[in-house]
């Protein structure tokens, strides 16, 4: 274990140069999807249901037509119909057939927000007039917002076609999209047998990612039928594919442009906004731009599940946990597809359990379709396990790093879901938060009224490899421009070009990097699954190997010599032989004419795994009896990132991660009414936390390197999530002697807990 | 819709300004789409997460919360306004040196923001700074880099 300041080992890696796109983020000439200009550009306006479960009886969009200014209106009928086909985005497939109906419903609406009809106009005032013009008539069903309700016997049905999936069992009329269960060795004799078994129940709330930046998307449709669309988007390939597909076109007929995009956390993946402003530019013979209000971000996008796990852990007397079970059932919202597979990963992961039973539940609720975010899925199960984790420790009268330390998953343990792990990190960030200044401080003493409890838990996310490209092309006067596909939402355009500019020698500043279109770019799935530093970084390293060889080609034309008669270090070519024969980077540059053309290279990558990694917080929280209120006193993040490329955004990625995790666990939720609409559409009611609310978050780099990357990168934004609702709980029942099972833990939860006021 | 528009004289970045604006646009929208300075964002259109601050007379205010027709004769300041010919604001410049952005989207708001506050408050404690910039959202640092980022500037200016 090294702290990145003590890495001499790297000249480029581990530094903190100034972003290359900083000046145009600071001054505001950053162009993202909103700021898109266009001649002749028209605005979109999106009719969205009212009713979290209705059927669509009429839509009439006369009135709405006949407004000045109005140019086109849709509604879902104007999709092409589809049968059920799935497609692969790497990071998860996607039913087209419930994509179109999710974009805009056809037959029934299954959440408030849901997409109707919508409609294109001069400006976006006149679209949001005509818009209120569309008149729909539905007839309100029943609707179920919960996992509990949409499994009670005939709780009404949300999805006609939908056929189960229960243990391999093919079932009709149910909400439960799939049932999986994982066993491995033999969990209920372990139980029978065991010194302390503690099981818990816990629930969870949908939260959502929060972006400041709504989902925006502009379209033209031309008149060879194809379509150039420009929007923020965490993966410009992606949304090509699911376009196309909606669309029912050939990929190479949609052209996507990924302009700046402000925060995704994995809510900026599926497509909503493109096939309408697409379709809606086809009968208008405009382009036409959509951006959404924030009110309908939170009703008609993609937020996290929430639901009900279960986590059962058994010890024997030495402390060893011999046992482990979970029940975890998330809420997919209208359509199938939550992240409880990514959950099954990683509910156990962190410890090394003989015997465990896992079960795993899909479940549709009239909420909208739950998407990624950060870590999909391991939040809420670590929250779970994290908590029970720290039941154990106590009954043995143990600390709780030390409990963890005694059962941690290492090199050579086996998942519950059977992968073995490789080199990890787990151990040595479990050291580290043992030896750190938080953990070895005093508690101190809080303000009057208030009372301070410190927590500990930890968190893994698997991480993700999948395909990107990197091509590089040398400039004259010594520089390379690299263009790669994968979306840049926080430094990596510098912290990929940082990977390339190592091996060749070069300082990162010499490197003008873009994200290109589907059209410039090598393909690259999405930037998620922490996968951007580690494979589109791998890539640009094959690509500047490659680019490498190229000019050693050059160098043996120039010098009339054989090309293993070149030699490279340190940024210079020389002959082996001839000392007085040498070229720095920069010098042969310029030095390229009649060599064989201009030099560039591309690298490639398809990566299988990505090594996991783990989190480890320490948070000591305060906590109001009064009023309920806690406030964070201290808070720190560590964290195995492998090797830290870019030192400065891995820990801003730590303490961004973090925060959220705060907000998760202290104040965000869907707030439900009794009609199944959420109530909290704001921000203002939507409350994530301000800068008032946090004290500084303290990162603390652990890195073991990843021996599946040539500079031994892992993924470094997701994991940070994972640890904090845990931790916080925690670090409640330190303060209070109360344990809390249901996130989140807002004050009037609090107060309910002791005793204070009732439900 | 077809109500007259109304001619608006203005300030913007100490340039004289004139523009024809429906009268219920937004001071956002007129400057983004009728001016052309996308450089201030729209987050929620509700004055809750300060991406749109620009600063009317020195105070500074969530521009989608104001009509564009309200700042005739009045002096409006934004992102844009910030860097001069002789380089970065010292803001923009600590915002770079500090890490204080990752996705950028929040950023054009904190830095009006912030510079609102050192205008007028050149040392401001941390406490100050964190009550100030509470109207400002930010989803991606934290915040911790950006307060180090304001605090830089105010201890050097």
């Amino acid at each position: 274990m090294v702290n990145v300041s003590d890495s001499k080992k790297y000249k480029v890696i581990g530094t903190n140069p100034i972003r290359h796109d900083g000046y145009d983020k600071v001054t505001g000439r950053a162009i993202y999807g909103a700021d898109v200009k266009l001649p002749g550009l028209i605005w979109a306006s999106i009719v969205r249901s009212p009713n979290a479960h209705a059927v669509i009886k009429n839509i009439d969009t006369s009135e709405a037509e006949k407004i000045d200014g109005v140019f086109a209106v849709m509604t879902g009928k104007d999709l092409p119909q589809q049968e059920d086909q799935f497609i692969d985005h790497g990071e998860g497939t996607e039913n087209v057939a419930w994509s179109s109906e999710n974009i805009m419903a056809t037959q029934k609406v299954l959440y408030k927000g849901h997409a109707v009809a919508a409609v294109a106009a001069i400006d976006r005032y006149v679209a949001d007039y005509a818009a209120s013009k569309i008149k729909v008539e539905y007839d309100i069903l029943d609707a179920v917002t919960n996992v509990e309700d949409a499994t009670k016997e005939g709780a009404p049905i949300l999805l006609n076609s939908l056929v189960g999936d229960h243990l391999g069992k093919k079932v009709k009329n149910t909400n439960v999209a799939s049932i999986t269960r994982h066993e491995f060795g033999d969990a209920d004799k372990a139980f029978a047998s065991a010194e302390n078994v503690v099981e818990r129940t816990f629930t969870l709330q949908m939260v959502h990612q929060g972006y400041i930046e709504p989902h925006n998307a502009t379209a033209h449709w031309d008149e060879e039928d194809r379509i150039k669309i420009w929007t923020s988007t965490q993966g410009a390939f992606p949304v090509r594919t699911s376009t196309a597909a909606l669309l029912k076109l050939d990929v190479s007929r949609v052209k996507v442009t990924p302009l700046e995009i402000g925060g995704g956390f994995g809510g900026k993946i599926s497509v909503y906004l493109e096939p309408v402003v697409s379709i809606l530019s086809k009968k208008s013979g405009r382009p036409v731009k959509a951006v959404m209000e924030r009110s309908s971000v939170f009703q008609g996008s993609g937020p996290a599940p929430g639901g009900t796990i279960i986590v059962k852990m058994a010890t024997d007397k030495d402390a060893n946990i011999v046992a482990a079970e979970s029940s975890i059932k998330l809420e997919a919202g209208g359509f199938p597809g939550s992240a409880v597979g990514a959950a099954v990963q990683c509910v156990f992961a962190a410890y090394d359990v003989p015997n465990t039973r896992i079960d795993a539940f899909d479940i549709v609720v009239n909420k909208p379709k739950s998407a990624a975010y950060r870590a999909p899925g391991s939040p809420q199960v670590a929250f779970a396990t994290e908590t029970v984790a720290d039941e154990l420790a106590r009954l043995h009268d143990m600390d709780p790093i030390d409990f963890r330390l005694k059962n941690a998953a290492k090199e050579g343990t086996r998942r519950a879901d059977g992968v073995v792990f490789p080199k990890v990190g787990n151990i040595e960030v479990l050291e580290a938060a043992k030896k750190s200044d938080h953990w070895n401080s005093n508690l101190g003493t809080p303000a009057a009224g208030r009372v301070r409890g410190r927590g500990v838990a930890s968190g893994y996310w698997f991480n993700v490899g999948l395909k990107s490209t990197v091509n590089l092309s040398v400039n004259s006067d010594g520089s390379i421009v690299l263009v790669e596909g994968s979306s840049d939402i926080g430094g990596t355009r510098t912290s990929i070009s940082m990977q390339a500019a190592e091996i060749l020698g070069i300082g990162v500043e010499n490197f003008r990097p873009s994200v290109g279109d589907t059209e410039t770019a090598g393909y690259a799935d999405v930037t998620g699954g922490s996968r951007t530093t580690y494979a589109t970084g791998f890539a640009a390293v094959k690509a500047a190997e490659s680019l490498i060889e190229v000019l050693k080609d050059r160098c043996a034309i120039i010098w009339s010599l054989d090309k293993n008669e070149i030699d490279f270090e340190d940024g210079t070519f020389f002959a082996s032989k001839d000392p007085e024969l040498k070229f720095t980077f920069k010098e042969l540059a310029s030095n390229l004419d009649n060599t064989g053309g201009p030099a560039a290279s591309s690298g490639s990558v398809d990566l299988e795994s990505a090594g996991g990694a783990f989190g480890t917080h320490i948070v000591d929280v305060d906590v109001d009896t009064e009023t309920g209120k806690t406030d964070i006193a201290r808070y720190t993040v560590l964290q195995d990132v492998g090797t830290a490329i870019y030192p400065a955004y891995v820990r801003g990625q730590m303490a961004g991660g973090a925060v959220q995790g705060i907000g998760w666990a202290l104040n965000e939720e869907y707030y439900m009414k009794d009609d199944g609409t959420q109530a909290n559409v704001s921000y203002l009611d939507y409350r994530m936390p301000t800068a008032l609310d946090l004290p500084n978050i303290e990162t603390i780099i652990v890195e073991v390197p990843n021996p599946g990357h040539p500079f031994g990168v892992r993924g470094v934004g997701e994991v940070p999530i994972c640890p904090p609702i845990g931790a916080i709980g925690n670090a409640l029942h330190d303060a209070l002697g109360k344990r809390f099972y249901d996130s989140p833990m807002k004050p009037g939860r609090i107060l309910n807990v002791l005793g204070k006021i009732s439900d | 819709m077809s109500i007259q528009k109304i001619h608006v004289k203005t300030t913007i970045n100490g340039q004289p300004e004139e523009f024809l604006t429906d009268p219920y646009v937004s001071l956002l929208d007129a400057l983004r789409e009728i001016v052309g300075l996308t450089g201030s964002k729209e987050g929620c259109l509700d004055g809750n997460c300060g991406a749109c601050t620009v600063s009317v007379n020195g105070k500074i205010v969530d521009s989608c919360l104001v009509l564009a027709a309200e700042v005739e004769g009045q002096n409006v300041e934004t992102v844009e306004g910030m860097a001069t010919a002789e380089g970065l604001h010292p803001l923009q410049q600590a915002f770079l040196e500090e890490a204080a952005l990752q996705c950028g989207i929040c950023t054009p708001g904190f830095l009006v923001a912030a510079k609102g506050l050192l205008d007028n408050e050149p040392d401001p404690s941390e406490e100050r700074i964190r009550h100030w910039l509470a109207g400002n959202l930010c989803r991606c640092t934290g915040y911790e880099n950006i307060i180090k980022a304001v605090k830089k500037v105010a201890e050097n200016s």
